[in-house]
């Protein structure tokens, strides 16, 4: 089995995310690290790959993104990646969800992999929506928001958060899956991996080495376009119930739970 | 000159931030109130290739510079210096001179070992009757038979008498005028590990006094050539103190971050403390003497990274970082106002570790002994 995992490089978790007005895209000039979620998309590769149920012959990092990208795909390979796959070109520059998909998906149409993994979402765009583009492109079944893979005779048996408890899948492969956060704990890259990131295989394809039209990709193949940004609305002051008879206190926190369906 | 980390260097100290963060974080407080030494977390800095970290892979060791070490030294200080220490001190002091003066064979011997985390070793310098005044070593190690006989006594030996402790270096009297370095491993007759001492901070990390009461080890236990013990430790010294100078950025950087998340939250007066200048002052200051400090010891790391000379500039490093881990520590228990005189806030550990580090690897004293020596005045 050959396993592909999408991963990107986001602003760290650290920073405090600011957007740009004149570009009405979020600031991406500070210190940057892999996306937090696909650090357990790697994790799921690893895991299947150490877990014995199906062999697995290669977990391939690929990213789409600027040079600084190529650090993501260190930090993947350190985390357990055998190799990476850099998809870098100016053309790129600007892509919205579809187009970065579409792109994706002409990596992964190189690639042939059996399955394909990524995190649910990014941390920085928060779209959630990377893994069914790219799904749609390949002609492979999506699963979204999975917090548990087992490899069952050759098909995956996954359950996906749904907003109350989960849904239990069966999928065949080939497949597109992005993981949500409590899928697993991500190990630490060990000192080795760190230091032998950058002599793992790292290829660089334009957009022209895997067929990429132009007119689908960049700003002018994006079909959205931002047209303002906004501030979030201001939050809503809390309710405060003042605990006069705590047994009555009670009661009026449990009808207030239970009136948005928050207890089970 | 530049101050751009390579990519390694950030990674190791995300990696190590991360570490330090989910790893120790939630169980310093304990280990320091129960006096307990980290072995898990010692286990897993080995498995992650922490415990050697300047050591050449063929040996087990990491293959980093000396920065990258630093660094990581500098981030677990940030959360907890008793971690730090027992990294610091096993790997400049205990590990070094095995790896700088030892023969292959003895390289050999304990260097996998050692760098995995497996073991820990000592360097046992400091008599009860010398400290400073290294040079005066009262032990001695005489000829007998084929092995050292050794006699005499040493103080404040870290990582000396935990259940994964190697052995120690120690430095002794071989002649007239003449001190080596010798390895005495755990467990050989007459070597006696004495009980802990109780400590003002580092609770967690181990030290204690070691006897030697007629101690026989095998000739070829001698470290390097004979007679070049004085010069061996003044070596290993001035290397440790780039790690206790990280030790001390790290503290006061940790310091710094306590008092200002408490400064933003904690409100006075109808708006959050650190909106007053008062607050705000302390707060400027201490960053910026922490980041004169942290470019201080990377330099130092970086000259010894680039073999040369780094005796004054880790003097330097190992003086100012010391003075200034006492300060941070101070300021921000003053910050804190009185929950930073309570053990449930970080601050009051740091203030009890920070001491330590204007009297260990060489005084306050010695440094400026050293550094205006190197003036020549």
């Amino acid at each position: 089995m050959k396993i592909c995992v999408l991963v990107k490089e986001v602003p760290d978790a650290a920073v405090e995310k600011r957007m740009d007005p004149s570009t009405k895209r979020l600031d991406r000039s500070g210190e940057k690290n892999l996306n937090p979620f696909d650090t357990h998309a790697i994790e799921a590769a690893m895991q299947i790959k150490e877990g014995g149920a199906v062999d697995v012959d290669e977990i391939v990092a690929v990213t789409m993104g600027p040079e600084s990208a190529v650090r993501a795909l260190h930090k993947a390979v350190s985390l357990g990646a055998d190799r990476s796959v850099h998809l870098t070109d100016p053309a790129l520059a600007g892509s919205d969800v579809c187009a970065t998909g579409y792109a994706l998906a002409q990596v992964l149409k190189a690639e042939s992999p059996d399955l394909v993994l990524l995190g649910q979402q990014s941390d920085d765009g928060e779209c959630y929506t990377v893994g069914a583009v790219v799904a749609d492109h390949l002609q492979m079944p999506s699963l979204t928001q999975v917090i548990k893979i087992d490899v069952q005779d050759g098909k995956l048996r996954c359950e996906r958060q749904a907003e109350y408890g989960y849904d239990t899948v069966e999928v065949e492969l080939p497949a597109v899956i992005s993981v949500g956060d409590a899928i697993n704990e991500p190990r630490y890259p060990s000192l080795k991996a760190i230091m032998g990131a950058k002599k793992k295989p790292l290829d660089t394809k334009s957009a022209a080495d895997v067929g990429i039209d132009p007119s689908r990709v960049g700003e002018q193949g994006s079909r959205t376009a931002v047209l303002a940004i906004n501030p979030p609305p201001a939050k809503e002051p809390g309710e405060i119930i003042e605990d006069e008879d705590t047994d009555e206190t009670v009661q009026k926190i449990v009808s207030w739970l239970e009136e948005r369906k928050l207890l089970a | 000159m530049h101050f751009d980390l390579t990519d390694e260097q950030r990674d190791i100290q995300r990696l190590v931030r991360d570490f330090a963060d989910q790893e120790v974080r939630p169980v310093a407080a304990e280990l320091d109130r129960e006096h307990r030494f980290p072995y898990e977390i010692v286990a897993k800095l080995g498995e992650l290739g922490l415990m050697g970290m300047p050591y050449p892979q063929e040996y087990g060791g990491g293959g980093t510079d000396n920065l990258s070490y630093a660094i990581a030294i500098e981030e677990l200080a940030r959360v907890d210096s008793s971690v730090a220490i027992t990294v610091a001190a096993h790997t400049s002091l205990g590990t070094w001179p095995i790896y700088a003066f030892g023969s292959e064979e003895q390289r050999q011997r304990y260097l996998p070992d050692l760098c995995s985390g497996r073991k820990l070793w000592a360097f046992g310098l400091t008599e009860p009757e010398g400290g400073s005044d290294a040079g005066n070593v009262r032990t001695t190690a005489r000829l007998e038979g084929g092995e050292w006989v050794i006699d005499g006594a040493k103080q404040f030996i870290t990582n000396s008498g935990t259940d994964i402790s190697g052995g120690v270096t120690i430095t002794a009297r071989t002649g007239e005028g003449e001190i080596s370095n010798i390895i005495v491993e755990r467990g050989t007759p007459g070597y006696t590990v004495e009980p802990p001492y109780r400590k003002m901070g580092w609770n967690a990390s181990d030290t204690h006094p070691l006897a030697f009461d007629g101690c026989r080890v095998p000739e070829a236990n001698l470290l390097g050539p004979r007679g070049q013990g004085f010069k061996q430790f003044l070596q290993t010294l001035d290397g440790g103190r780039i790690g206790v100078a990280a030790l001390g950025v790290g503290l006061a950087q940790g310091a710094l971050d306590e008092a200002l998340a408490y400064a933003k939250e904690r409100r006075a007066f109808g708006q959050p403390i650190s909106k007053f200048q008062t607050i705000q002052a302390k707060l400027a200051d201490l960053a910026t003497e922490i980041e004169a400090a942290r470019l201080l010891t990377y330099k130092a790391a970086i000259l010894k990274d680039r073999k040369r000379p780094f005796t004054l500039t880790a003097a330097q490093a190992k003086l100012k970082t010391g003075r200034l881990a006492v300060r941070a520590a101070e300021e921000a228990v003053q910050i804190h106002g009185g929950y930073g005189y309570i053990e449930e806030y970080p601050v009051c550990r740091f203030y009890r570790d920070a001491k330590i580090l204007t009297i260990g690897e060489g005084t306050d004293e010695v440094q400026q002994m050293v550094i205006a020596r190197a003036l020549g005045a």
